[in-house]
Order: structure tokens, then sequence, then C-alpha cells
């Protein structure tokens, strides 16, 4: 089990609030990423929810139990630090045996486990080692060994992929994903990368300053953002935005694009515009189109051949445009 | 990370160190404010009493106060300026790639880990002495006289004394921060075109200007209090010429057995102290938010 | 991206290096080898002195003639006590301000401080008294406890140095993992901190062991440590170079090796952290 939730919880820091007042409930066996820019409070929500920090005020609990005075080892909650945080003078065996021994484990179960885990996580042939001895990836998975050991009744991961390059993040990604599809526990992971959140969750919560914008699944948001922010910040290349006339035409204050909801056309369409920087992936194709709507970013197929200076046509798709009021609100 | 209850931990483990330097500190310092406002001699056990600001007259107008400050003075400024030049010289020297480092290292530090009752004696037998001393025998070898050091200029053979022993201590801290020094920022000012002595004052000197500072007024914290070295070579003599204030202080409280006019002296160490302690917190404060 | 250094430069600086350090190092070269003479050549001139046969006769006499060995021992307890004193008072208080800095933690820090800068001389005149009232005098206990008032502050700062370079995160993992205050401790500050933990260990002992203003003032012929033990040559009677050298070689070997061992940790204690 692992049902969390939180209730009018705030936490401020001396006289600073970051985050005011706030409810969240996260089903057993969900999979719930936390996006928002860097300081807008994923972290503290998380240590909030792990019992690292005091709540100021509100309630938090787990399994229908109030959480929100227990210390963290009580909590029954594990956690996967941005720097990993391993012990650097014990060898991989003893740091992932190290919470079994803190819960009196007797010795031959604590062995047994650890070697499950070491299995699962391909690190058997590394357990004598220090953590010191290890490359990023395997730190993180020893990290993460550390966690399962005890069966929480949910995992939490603190940017836990910040530190690894781009190959071993992918990697990474996948092997979590595949934990949770395996163990079926909670987990509530925090990142600023939005990729990282569609391409995990269940349920993204998307904060900002401290406030919780939407909650939804990762289709949901993308979808229907509820507003300015959330439609920014999910998606990429990043949504275009138009206000003026032309969102004014459509009964709105700002209207919302994304780049792969417009056409392009040598011949004809809504907005003229001419080709700034084009992007070839291969697989796609990314335009920057000066307009006299603004810099508008277009994805194209792959073989597009536009280049610096062509004059192209531009025409949203009318489905797929958002429209939002003057206070940046979903209409 | 911090919680109610590590908080509270955290206020008792720090308790007992706080309560201990707070007795420490407070009931000497009130004591010596105290008698130094009394009457109180040890040999005259029955004139006691309030004295007013006397005591503090009779310390500050002693014939051997005004050549205490100075002597003070000159001790601390004369050591600060063999020690700080020399210290840089010698850091700028080591820095430098040569064959066994390691070793020239421990030689220059020895001297800082000799206590200072051996120091001063080593001085002032084994080479100042105008007779069988290293200097003297070296003199005569030359035809010429053997010097009495601690005799003819006491306060100089003392200035070279300490400043032996915290030359390494300033050497060692220079090497440190010159260590330190961002290796690509100095290649950075070379592919600018500026040349050593360049390099040297806008590159080197500022880098080092948060170690100099910590060097000058750590010293002067402990050279404002020399006192072993005095003890065990002049005793302040010949006359007043190489007695320094915590010597006066002792003379005072110790030897003439007048606990008020002591305590006067002490209450204008501390004041001393203080200055230039004020300067050092700054200093280091400072550091702490880095 | 090493640079070749000219062999020629490379061996200028050597030449000059190794000359400054001898100098320096020289006076404590010359005590060593005086120790090994005779009183007699001993205050000959150098080059006489130096053909002059070798012989341990000055330090048997200094260990018969007055009672080294207790003074030494003296210095044994009076430095390691006040030491670990120090360190069992310090740990506790470093640690929680390191890891569980408060908005007074800096002050705090700051304060204890300001309680080193208080001059010896500025209180000798009650220390004195009070020891005097309390028959303390010429006691080891009472020395162990003020050299360990007087260096606290320095062993707080350092342990809190070192505390404060592990990482915080580390802590919260084991308290995540279940630990118990004690547990953490035990399994993960202590062997985290051992090395910074004996550093501080090694300069404190050095420096209450050349401590000379107490050392002197407070003790007579009981108590009394090496620094006090070396300062009764001032008034010698005879011929004492050879015996001062064997004292002062056997006085300063035990710290010069102690402080050799401990070079690096010595900047950063002794500058409180301001320079690493
Ligand atoms: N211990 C603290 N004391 C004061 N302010 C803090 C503390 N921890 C975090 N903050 C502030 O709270 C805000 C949110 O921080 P954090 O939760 O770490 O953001 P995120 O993880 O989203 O980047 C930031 O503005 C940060 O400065
Ligand atoms: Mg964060």
């Amino acid at each position: 089990m692992g049902q969390i939730e939180l209730s009018q919880v705030t936490k401020g820091f001396g006289d600073v609030t970051v985050i005011p007042p706030l409810d969240l409930r996260i089903e057993d066996g969900e999979f719930v990423v936390f996006v928002g820019p860097s300081g807008c409070g994923k972290s503290t929500l998380l240590r909030l929810i792990a019992g690292l920090e005091d709540t100021t005020s509100g309630r938090i609990t787990i399994d229908g139990r109030d959480a929100t005075d227990l210390s963290p080892a009580q909590r029954g909650l594990a956690m996967v630090f941005q720097s990993y945080a391993l012990y650097p003078h014990m060898s991989v065996r003893k740091n992932i045996a190290f919470p079994l021994k803190m819960a009196g484990v007797p010795e031959e179960e604590r062995a047994r486990r650890v070697e499950a885990a070491a299995k699962v996580l391909n690190l058997t042939s590394y357990l004598d080692r220090r953590p010191g001895q290890l490359s990023g990836g395997q730190r993180q998975r020893v990290a993460i060994g550390r966690a399962i050991v005890r069966e929480p009744k949910a995992f939490l991961f603190d940017e836990p992929l910040s530190n690894l390059d781009a190959a071993l993040r992918m990697g990474m990604r996948l092997e979590i994903t595949e934990l949770h599809q395996r163990l079926k526990t909670t987990m509530i992971y925090v990142t600023h990368d939005q990729v990282e959140a569609m391409t995990m969750a269940d349920k993204i919560v998307v904060l900002n300053a401290g406030r919780i914008e939407q909650v939804g699944s990762p289709l949901e948001l993308y979808r229907r953002p509820r507003n300015l922010f959330v439609a920014g910040f999910i998606g990429s290349p990043k949504m275009n935005f138009v206000t003026g006339p032309e969102a004014a035409r459509r009964d709105a204050a700002t209207i919302g694009v994304r780049p792969e909801h417009i056409g392009i056309s040598r011949d004809g369409g809504d907005w003229k515009g001419t080709v700034g920087v084009a992007e070839h992936l291969g697989s796609d194709t990314f335009l920057h189109v000066t307009t006299e709507h603004g810099m508008i970013t277009v994805r194209a197929g792959g073989e597009v051949d536009a280049a610096h200076g062509d004059t192209i046509w531009l025409t949203p798709d009318p489905a797929h445009v958002h429209r939002f009021d003057a206070g940046g609100a979903r209409l | 990370m911090a919680t109610q209850h590590s908080r509270a931990a955290a206020r008792l483990m720090i308790s007992p160190a706080v309560a201990l330097l707070l007795i420490w500190m407070i009931v000497p310092l009130t004591m010596t404010i105290w008698f130094s406002f009394q009457q109180y001699n040890l040999l005259y056990p029955d004139r006691t009493g309030f004295a007013g600001w006397s005591n503090y007259v009779y310390f500050v107008t002693d014939f051997r106060f005004a050549p205490a400050i100075r002597n003070t003075l000159v001790l601390v400024l004369g050591v600060l300026a063999i020690t700080m030049i020399g210290g840089i010289l010698l850091a700028l020297l080591l820095d430098q790639p040569f064959w066994g480092q390691g070793i020239v290292r421990l030689l220059v530090l020895a001297p800082f880990f000799v206590m200072p009752t051996v120091s001063a004696l080593v001085w002032k037998n084994m080479f100042m002495n105008p007779v069988n001393g290293f200097f003297a025998h070296i003199a005569k070898a030359f035809g010429g006289q053997g010097f009495d050091f601690l005799g003819q200029a006491p306060l100089f053979s003392i200035i070279i004394m300490v400043a032996w022993q915290w030359l390494p201590f300033a050497t060692l801290i220079l090497l440190t921060a010159l260590q330190s020094l961002d290796r690509e920022q100095m290649e950075a000012a070379e592919m600018d075109g500026a040349g050593p002595l360049s390099r040297f004052v806008y590159i080197t000197l500022p880098h080092l200007t948060r170690a100099i500072t910590v060097v000058i007024l750590i010293q002067t914290i402990f050279l404002l209090s020399v006192y072993a070295e005095i003890l065990v070579t002049t005793n302040g003599g010949p006359g007043t010429a190489s007695m320094n204030l915590p010597f006066l202080v002792y003379l005072a409280s110790i030897v003439d057995n007048d606990v008020g006019m002591g305590a006067a002296g002490g209450v204008i160490a501390i004041i001393l102290a203080n200055i230039v302690a004020f300067f050092l917190m700054r200093a280091i404060g400072k550091n702490l938010d880095a | 991206m090493a640079r070749r250094i000219p062999t020629a430069r490379k061996t200028l600086t050597t030449a000059a290096a190794w000359t400054t350090g001898l100098v320096i190092f020289f006076p404590i070269l010359w005590i060593v080898i005086l120790s090994f003479k005779s009183e007699g050549d001993a205050i000959a001139p150098p080059l006489t002195m130096l053909s002059a046969p070798w012989t341990t006769e000055a330090y048997t006499t200094v260990q018969e003639r007055s009672d080294y060995f207790k003074h030494f021992w003296n210095s044994v307890v009076i430095s390691v006590g006040s030491t670990l004193i120090g360190l069992a008072i310090a740990i506790p208080a470093a640690w929680a301000m390191a890891f569980v800095p408060g908005r007074r933690t800096r002050d705090l820090l700051m304060w204890m401080l300001s309680t080193k800068m208080m001059p010896a001389a500025g209180v000798l005149v009650p220390m004195y008294l009070l020891f005097r009232n309390f028959g303390l005098l010429d006691t080891r206990i009472g020395l162990v406890g003020v050299l360990t008032l007087i260096n606290l502050p320095i062993i707080v700062w350092m342990l809190y140095t070192y505390f404060r370079e592990i990482p915080g995160e580390i802590l919260e993992a084991a308290r995540m993992d279940g630990a118990t205050l004690r547990s953490e401790i035990l399994y993960v500050l202590t062997p985290m901190a051992v090395p910074g933990i004996a550093s501080t260990l090694l300069l404190n002992i050095i420096l209450a062991w050349n401590e000379a203003f107490w050392t002197l003032r407070l003790t007579a012929a009981n108590a009394a440590p090496l620094t006090a033990f070396i300062a009764s040559y001032s008034s010698p009677e005879g011929l004492f170079y050879a015996k001062l050298s064997a004292a002062s070689v056997m006085a300063i070997a035990p710290i010069l090796i102690l402080g050799w061992f401990s070079q690096k940790q010595l900047v950063r204690g002794l500058t409180f952290g301001a320079v690493k």
C-alpha cells in the first residue's frame, strides 16, 4: 500500500512562503511526477512527504494514517537523492544492506535480499566495490537498490537523473519505468525536465511557485492545458503563443498552437513568414519562422528542404488551437 | 533538513561547549575588571576597598608602561614585517617545481613546532651568546668580536627569535593559498601578454589578499601575547628595553603582588587585543558565508 | 597540459630552495649535533666541535639529574588529556552546528572564536588567584582544564569545517533508511569524520604541548610540563650547552614528528578554515 494525501499543507522558511496551502492525493501504485521550473518548490514538497522537513501547517496522511509528525524512518518511504548520497566508506553490499540493518533484519535475510536487489539492478559483480569506484549510472543503481530492499510504501526520487549524461539518462529512465511496472509500488518523481515527466508519469503534477497549476495524465496535460503556464511548459518544442488581432479574431486574449499542429505551404495560407533557422534532425525539421505575429516554431517532416530566407505560408490546425483569456486561463 | 526533533537534539549537543566557554569568558573577565577597581596587594592583605581609577592611573603612569607599549608595537610590527615579506618570497620559491619539494617543506615548517622556551633558550645560548654562541665563533673566525645581542639589542634579538618561529606559519599558509590559484587563470593572463611581474601584481597578489590578511591578524593576536621568550631570555631588560605589555602585567601582578594594578594592565591588554580581534573576526566571518 | 620546465631553471630553484630550507632548519640541526657532544666540546668553535667525538653523555645526564621523564609525562598527560576532553565536548557541538544549522549558528561560531582572542595576560590575575584558592596551582588537572578551555574554540572550528564538507544528503539518506540519531552518528557520520577528527586531535596536541604561558605561570616542580622544565635552563650553572641541547631535542622531537604528519590540516586549523 502506498496512498499519500496532502491536505492544506504549507511550508515557509522564515518569512518566505515556499508552498502556499496545497492539496494533493496520490493513489496507491501510481507513478506521479512533480514537474516545474527550478526553484518552484518541487524538492521542498518531496521532502515534506519524506519527513525531512516539518510542515508549517496542514496534514500529511499515508495509507490513511496521519504521518505529519512521524519521523522519516517511521513513514516507511524510501528516497533516491540527486547526489545519490551513498555512504562512501561502505561497500555497495553494505550500502544496500544498511536500511535492513537499521530495521534489525537478521544477517542471512539481509544477504538474501541484497543479492536479489543486486540481481535486478545488474550490480552483482560490483557488490564489494566502494561507491567511489563506480560510474555515475552504477551509483544511481546502488541508490535505487538501497531504496528497493526496504520494500517501502512509496519511492521518492529527487531529480535522480540530472547528474547523468544524455545516453545514460535515457537508459535509466526506461529502467525506472520498468521497475515501477514490476513492483507496482507508488513512485513520486521530481524533475524539471518535461520530457521525463511525459515519458514516465501516470500522473503529472505541474508546479509553479509552490502552487499546483494542473494535475493530470501526460496526454490530458498535452491536450487540454488549463492555463498558459502549463501550455508553455508541457510539450517540446514549446507551444507558440499569438496575441493581438489574430487572437481577437478567435475571441481570445492569447491563442496557442503547438509546432506540430501547423501546416506549411509555399503557395498560400493564414500567416506569411520568412524562414530563419531551420534545424534538420533527420526525422523532423524545426523551422523558426518570422511572421508579422512574431516568431513561430513549426515542426515539419524530415525531408522538407526549407532554407534560411525562404518565404512560406503557415496554417494552424483549427482543431488544435488553444484559447486563453486575459488572465491566462483556458477558454 | 532540520526538523523540530533534530533541533532539540542539536541544542542539547551544543550546550556543554557553550556553557563552558561562557563561564571561561565571564568569570575571569568580570574578576579582572572587578580587581582592576580594587585596592588589592597580596603583600598588604588588610588594605582593601574600592580604588576607583587609581590602578589604571598607576599602571599607565608607571615608568615601564610607555616603553612596554612601544616595545609591544615594535615587536608585533617587526615580526610581521619579517614574516610577511619572507613568507611571500619563500612561498613563491617553494611553489616552483624543484627536486625534493617535500623535504624542503618539512625543513621550513619545523621551527613552528619548537616550543617557545626551547627556541628562545637555543637562540640565546647557542647562537647569540657573545662568547660561545655560533655567531660569536663566526665573528672571531674572521677576526672580529662576539656581539652581545641580548645586552646590546635585546628587542631586536627577541624579534629574530619570534620571527624564526612564525616564518613557517606565514610561509605554509601563503603557499597553500598560492597552490589553490587557478592554473587556467594564470595561463589566460599569459595568453593576454602579461609578464611574470604583472602576473604577480595583478593575479597572484590579489588572490593572496585574503590569506595575507588572515596571517597578519592571527599572528598579531599571538604576537601581542609574547611572554615565554622574554621570560627565559631578558626578563624584560636591560632596564625596560625588551619589556612588553603581557610581561609588565606579569611583573605587576605576580612579582610585585599588586593584584589591582596587574588587573588594570590586563584590562588594557584585553582592549588592545580586541581591537585586532574585531578585524580578524570580520575577515573570518566573511569566509563563513562563502 | 604540463609544460617542460628547463632543467637549468629547475636546478637553480632546487639550489635556492634547499639553501633556504637548510638555513631555516639550521638551529634545530645544530642542537641535534650539540646534544651528541661533550659539554667541553659543545662550546668550542664550530669546526673543532664538529670533529670532536660523538657521545650520548648529555642524554644520560639529563635523565639522571632532572626527572626528565616526570616532565615529559606531564606534557603527555596535559596535552593529550586536554585534547581528548576538548574533543568529547566539541564533537557533538560541531556536529550539531554543521548539520542542524540554525539562524544563530554563525553568531555562535564567531562568539566561540572571540573567546580565543582574550589575551592570557588579561586574565592572569583572576586565574592565578582562582588556582591558588582552589588548590589547583601546580596540578596537572588544573592545567588540563585551562588548556581544554583555551583550545576548545579551535577544536570546534576545525571539526565544524570538516563536518561541513560531509554532504547533508548522506545523513538524510541515513534518516530515510531508518537510522536513529545514535546509529546515524555511529555508522555514517563517525566513519566519514574520522580523518577530520584525527587531524584535529593532532593539531591540538601540538598546540597544547607547546603552550607556554599558563604552563609556565600555573605550575612549579610537580606538574611542570616540558615547556616549564626547559625554562629552568634560563639560569644555568656551569657548562650546559650539551645538556640543554639534549633536553631540547627530547622535548621537541615527538611534536616535530606529529607536526610533520599534520602539516596539511595545520593550515585549516590555524586559520579557522579561512585558508584551505
Ligand atoms: N532550507 C531552506 N531555507 C530557505 N529557503 C529554502 C530552503 N530550501 C529551499 N528554499 C527555497 O524554497 C524554494 C523552493 O526550493 P526547492 O524546493 O529546492 O525548489 P526545486 O526543487 O523546485 O528547484 C527556493 O526558492 C529555495 O530558495
Ligand atoms: Mg530541487
